[in-house]
């Protein structure tokens, strides 16, 4: 099938930075045909999201320019985009709880001072039937499950004329029915000549659903192929690219005996959706154990599930064998038992602040936190925080104006340092951490592998959950790759090939998905 | 019985109206602790300037102290809502220190200028030409009907000025885009924000008018409650009245309408203390009976949040402030 090739939206040397060190979009030129179906593929942080939340008017280019339809445009907020006839339907919706589902989609649009409810419900009510969309206009939004919200939110956007939809990885939410059911509609529309755009890094819903996929890596354009002459090989490779040789020191590992044995573990989230399926493991000291996997596959609620900050379900085993030799079983502890007993996790967040660390409060305060039930008097002992934090910044060139400025006031990096080099203190047995270079610069990341080689040497537990493969590669000796919850595959890192990870984070090996249907 | 209702009545219409200005601010998001000096500040602006104009003129006219009085009321509560929404919109201070800080201000600020400007500190300065105004009843209905006119129709125009700010209120929330796109703002800025609306406008614009309403509330409450005389004692009443009035808020669920008969039941429950022990043959402590009021709110917040209703627990991003790169 031959789109006809007109482009509706054209990208124009598009580039976008965060702070200073982060290029989240570098110079990217690419089209977007009137009545295709494109998939935006593309790894955590290769800017796919980035990049249409500039069409959708959240962000705004550095540098670069937009063309809709021929025309130049500057699209500097949501508004503007919907004027273009460009609707986002994001990850996490924008909808009123207690307005029904009709409020909703008439909100903020200017049709006369008076509601009239009749006239837009019977407007969605066909809108509905041409697409085959099925709402309640008269629901309200918090009874409606995660799939109904997310229909509204693209009849939200139809309702007020967009031709262009871009759905943010439509189906991380949804059940294989549902995912069915979203296909369809998506098919229908395009049928009806609107342009969809799915972000997605699910490769067999590429192949199923687009028409034409561009992949994206590391904020960089690659390429665009149609979908019926890729193959789940192909946009593998695309997707990951060639390896990089990155010259981490990687010590072999010693000594290694038996620290933490996970058998079994699964785990639902608050919507009783199930995030970690039937996961088995085992971590040995002396050694780095890479997790890798598209985030959201579960990454935070397995460590957490280790750290006692979720409760697994029933049936899960996790136990810790301590350097003495001892076993104790961790479901069920507090995670201060948990820390107490020598297993430590530092959880660097999207956001940064927000676990692990309290903004407003200073260095010297946020090495307290994990002391604070130390010594004998119900005063607390500032000293030993304060030669803490002094250590903490000169090891790790934290730059601050002082110990005891807000942390807060930091920049994301420096914030990261101070909770890496806290958690490493506290000389653990099992140190899980996860994204600890995230937004790091390329000297400061090479200072906290360094850090967690020491830490190897000294015989711990490494669990080290990351984003860039190279780097998974290079600096664990094994690779544990989740993909949906699950664990697809466990791999030496000597030996495995960025393809074969890469493969592993977007496929469940059959034999397995065969024993899971009969289950 | 029936001049405990009338007295209920009177009482209610009161803190309704004032309760009206906060439930507009809060159906905006903010929580605007402040309703008590507002209602001082409108109370005290609103009576000086009766006052002035009855002493330098020598035959007031009715229209004159009508407009005056409300006028300067509204525009000076106003004021304070305008301080309030700056502070708390546009530097995005935690609300509840505003408004705490604008009540004692408010209170301040009405005995300062009322010593100032009508130069009593003790004792009752009366301003009788306002008040026959405020009390003045409707011909015809208020004699002829016995029983419905005592209960109804004995009471000065601002009570049935009350009722329809509270129904026009009612239909602006519910049946037009302002309402809609108002609601929208307190419940989540956000989703408003990101359908275009503009939310500090919305928000600057219901703090406003809903201190001027509560403003007015204030020197209703000299005029008619207190026989149009004013005293810097009564500060302390109206004062309590406002608190009452954020209670009342809560007590109606959020809805204009529910403040109506909601009031009511605070106006029985204020005054019991009066009537009821001597219907009832029994003696309770004046104090005591006149927390009622108080306990129903707190029994009825208890019966609200275990009925989960999401509707009745009020604006979602009540009492937050809202910054749009704060995602």
């Amino acid at each position: 099938m031959a789109p006809e090739r007109t482009p509706v939206i054209q990208l124009k040397g598009i580039t976008k930075r965060f702070g200073s060190s982060v290029i989240a979009n570098d110079d990217i030129t690419m089209d977007i045909y009137e009545g295709e179906i494109l998939a935006l593929l593309g790894e955590n942080g290769s800017g796919k999201t980035t990049l249409l939340n500039m069409l959708s008017g959240i962000y705004y280019p550095d540098s670069g320019e937009i063309y809709v339809r021929g025309e130049h445009v500057s699209i500097r907020s949501p508004h503007d985009a919907y004027l273009l006839g460009i609707g986002m339907i994001h990850q996490h919706f924008k909808l009123v709880n207690v307005f029904t589902a009709a409020e909703n989609i008439i909100l903020g649009i200017d049709e006369g001072a008076v509601i009239d409810l009749k006239t837009a419900k019977k407007r969605i009510l066909e809108i509905c039937s041409e697409y085959g969309f099925e709402i309640d206009p008269d629901q309200k939004i918090y009874d409606m499950s995660v799939s109904q919200k997310q229909t509204l939110e693209i009849v939200k956007a139809l309702y007020r004329g967009a031709d262009v939809l871009i759905l943010d990885e439509p189906t991380a939410v949804l059940t294989p029915q549902e995912t069915e059911k979203l296909f369809n509609v998506i098919r229908n529309m395009r049928n009806a000549g609107k342009t969809i755009v799915i972000i997605t890094h699910k490769l067999q819903e590429v192949l199923e659903i687009s028409d034409r996929v561009a992949i994206l890596r590391k904020g960089r354009y690659i390429d665009s192929v149609p979908t019926c002459d890729a193959t789940e090989l192909s946009l593998t490779e695309m997707m990951v690219g060639q390896k990089v040789e990155l010259n981490i020191d990687r010590p072999e590992p010693k000594n290694c005996e038996l620290r933490l044995s996970v058998r079994g573990l699964s785990c639902k989230n608050a919507e009783n959706i199930e995030v970690l399926k039937d996961i088995t493991f085992d971590a040995y000291s002396g050694e780095i154990l890479g997790i890798a996997g598209i985030s959201g596959c579960g990454q935070k609620e397995l460590l957490e599930s280790i750290a006692g900050l979720q409760k697994p379900e029933p049936g899960a085993e996790i136990v810790y064998i301590s350097p003495e030799g001892k076993n104790e079983s961790l479901i069920g502890k507090t995670p201060k038992k948990i820390r107490a007993m020598g297993v430590s996790l530092s959880f660097v967040p999207e956001d940064r602040i927000g676990m692990g660390l309290v903004g407003s409060m200073g260095m010297v305060d946020n090495m307290l936190l994990k002391t604070y039930n130390r010594g004998s008097t119900p005063l607390t002992d500032k000293k030993p925080s304060k030669r803490l934090a002094e250590q903490i910044r000169e090891d790790l060139a934290v730059v601050t104006p002082s110990i005891g400025t807000p942390v807060r006031m930091l920049s994301g990096g420096n914030v990261q340092k101070v909770l890496v080099g806290r958690e490493l203190s506290s000389s653990p047995t099992v140190l899980m951490t996860a994204y600890a270079v995230r937004g790091l610069d390329i000297n400061t990341s090479y200072v906290i592998y360094r850090l967690l080689n020491e830490q190897k040497e000294k015989g711990v537990a490494v669990v080290f959950v990351g984003e860039d493969l190279d780097v998974l590669l290079a600096l664990s000796d094994r690779i544990l790759v989740l993909c949906g919850g699950r664990v697809s595959g466990i791999l030496d890192a000597r030996t495995a090939t960025k393809e074969q990870v890469g493969y592993l984070m977007t496929n469940i090996p059959e034999e397995q998905e065969a024993q899971d249907e009969k289950q | 019985m029936i001049i405990w209702i009338q007295k209920a009545i009177g009482f209610a219409a009161l803190i309704t109206l004032a309760a009206l200005g906060e439930l507009l601010t809060e159906k905006s998001g903010g929580l605007n602790l402040g309703t008590p000096g507002t209602m001082c500040v409108g109370a005290a602006t609103g009576f000086i300037a009766a006052f002035r104009y009855c002493q330098a003129v020598e035959e007031p006219s009715v229209i004159i102290i009508l407009i005056l009085t409300l006028l300067v009321s509204f525009l000076s509560a106003m004021l304070i809502g305008l301080i309030y929404s700056f502070f708390t919109v546009t530097l995005r201070i935690n609300q509840n220190v505003v408004g705490l800080v604008l009540t004692i201000f408010g209170c301040g600020l009405a005995e300062f200028l009322s010593i100032y400007f009508v130069q009593s500190s003790s004792g009752n300065v009366r301003c009788d030409p306002a008040n026959r105004v405020f009390t003045a009843l409707i011909p015809w209905v208020s004699e002829k009907l016995g029983v419905v006119s005592d209960l109804l129709f004995s009471y000065g125009f601002m009570l049935y000025v009350t009722i329809a700010i509270a129904v026009g209120m009612h239909l602006v929330f519910n049946k037009t885009r302002i309402g809609l796109n108002l609601r929208a703002v307190g419940e989540s800025p956000a989703t408003a924000d990101a359908a275009g609306i503009n939310v500090s406008r919305y928000k600057y614009a219901a703090s406003c008018i809903g201190s001027g309403i509560t403003g007015l509330a204030g020197v209703y409450c000299v005029m008619e409650f207190k026989s149009g005389a004013w005293a810097t004692a009564d500060i302390s009443t109206i004062q309590a009245f406002g608190w009452m009035a954020v209670a009342l808020v809560i007590f109606a669920v959020w809805k204009p309408l529910n403040l109506l008969w909601g009031s009511l039941v605070f106006g029985i429950c204020y005054w019991a203390y009066q009537y009821l022990p001597g219907m009832l043959g029994i003696k309770v402590s004046t104090d005591l009976a006149q927390m009622l009021p108080y306990i129903i709110t707190i029994i009825v917040l208890i019966i609200v949040s275990l009925g989960k209703k999401k509707e009745n627990l009020g604006p979602a991003s009540l009492g937050m402030t809202y910054f749009r790169e704060e995602r």
